[in-house]
């Protein structure tokens, strides 16, 4: 079977995905751990858009008549993989940045206690200790 | 003189981090002890400062591998000499400090030495299971081919580093599979290290982060994880490079 235009055109969009991803992860851009789900998703859409015999079986076991559909389908299904996996990685993201607010607030009023007492240590004391507290609250 | 420290992460570890706090107080007295209470649940840190240590604690949980550079940005920030990881879980013998510390000293030349639980004459302190076994020495045999170099206990969280190691690690450690990717971010880096026979005891409390049912899916990510090391355009930051997290968008 002849290499049809849909087919060229699957294969490159496919291997393109592939390589920038494997790029985005060289470049430190990308963390591996976010990279596995993309390198399989583009691994296995490039096989089965180079392999036409595979996607043609599975077009007829899963009853698509015209096989590049069932490239489409495959590819959608990885869509809706990652998107999950991206609501998954939002929701932790999230609770963790909650989190870190909350801490913040809470290092912010200790650091407001802290100072306000040091203000009263330092108008109770002599002149003599007023250097030390400048050069600590200044750091 | 000389400063020491001994960074020790733990999540939840409440049973066993007072005894290995206690333990380094007294079998590595040279060392000052941090505690990285990474985001545990339980009275881990209470624990740890009662028993004499420094503690440093998360918000919530990192990994093990941001607790480590937790400890090593903490010993760069303090300007310690030397800095050493131990496991909260107790599996390392604070008593095999003092050799690293001696093969250190003795070799001026290394950046870092590493525990190795194979290297032992007698193997007999620490048994894992057969399959961990052989994950480990797969790993051991890519890596030993990698960096030229035999490595046998890729997986040992028991290493020591000196002033350039600590100043790499704080600015560049691995999230995800730090114990064998700091092996090749040590050779990427062009620093020496060394393995030195210790004994490892076995866990006194707690449970392994990795368990057996998840260690192949767990050996497949490093597997591919250090294939990926290998091609990096940038393995580690160099001071004056740009940062790790740079203000940068778009694809």
């Amino acid at each position: 079977m002849d290499v049809s235009r849909l087919q060229l055109l699957a294969i490159i969009v496919t291997a393109g995905l592939f390589v920038i991803v494997f790029e985005l992860v060289r470049q430190r851009r990308l963390m591996e751990r976010y990279a596995l789900l993309w390198l399989f998703a583009s691994a296995v859409l490039l096989a089965l858009s180079v392999w036409r015999g595979a996607l043609e079986e599975l077009a007829t076991a899963v009853g698509i008549f015209y096989a590049p559909s069932a490239l489409f389908a495959v590819a959608f299904g990885f869509v809706l993989v990652l998107l999950l996996h991206f609501s998954l990685v939002i929701s932790r993201l999230a609770e963790q940045t909650k989190i870190l607010a909350q801490r913040v607030g809470l290092l912010q009023h200790e650091v407001d206690v802290l100072r306000s007492r040091l203000g009263e240590a330092e108008a109770g004391a002599g002149p003599s200790e007023r250097s030390e507290s400048e050069l600590t609250s200044s750091r | 003189m000389s400063r020491y420290l001994a960074i020790v992460p733990a999540y939840n570890e409440s049973a066993s981090v007072a005894t290995v706090v206690s333990e380094l107080h007294a079998y590595a007295p040279d060392f000052d002890v941090l505690v990285i209470d990474d985001g545990s649940t339980d009275d881990t840190s209470d624990r740890a400062r009662s028993a004499g240590a420094a503690v440093l604690r998360h918000p919530y949980n990192l990994g093990i591998g941001g607790a480590v550079q937790s400890g090593y940005m903490y010993a760069a920030e303090r300007g310690y000499d030397i800095a050493v990881q131990v496991d909260g879980d107790g599996q390392h013998d604070p008593r095999c400090l003092g050799e690293l510390l001696a093969h250190l000293r003795a070799h001026p030349e290394l950046d870092m030495v590493t525990g190795s639980r194979f290297l032992a004459a007698d193997g007999d302190g620490f048994r894992s299971s057969a399959p961990r076994r052989l994950g480990i020495r797969i790993f051991a045999g890519v890596l030993s081919r990698i960096v030229g170099q035999r490595v046998t206990d890729p997986t040992s969280g028991l290493r020591m580093s000196g002033p350039r190691g600590i100043d790499l690690f704080a600015r560049d450690y691995p999230h995800d599979y730090p114990e064998v990717e700091a092996v090749l971010l040590m050779h990427a880096h062009q620093l020496t290290s060394v393995e030195v026979p210790v004994r490892m005891r076995e866990r006194t409390g707690g449970v392994s982060s990795i368990n057996s049912t998840r260690s192949v899916y767990y050996m497949i990510k490093v597997l591919l994880a250090v294939f990926v090391g290998l091609f990096r355009a940038r393995p580690t930051v160099r001071a004056g490079e740009p940062a790790p997290v740079a203000a940068e968008h778009g694809i």
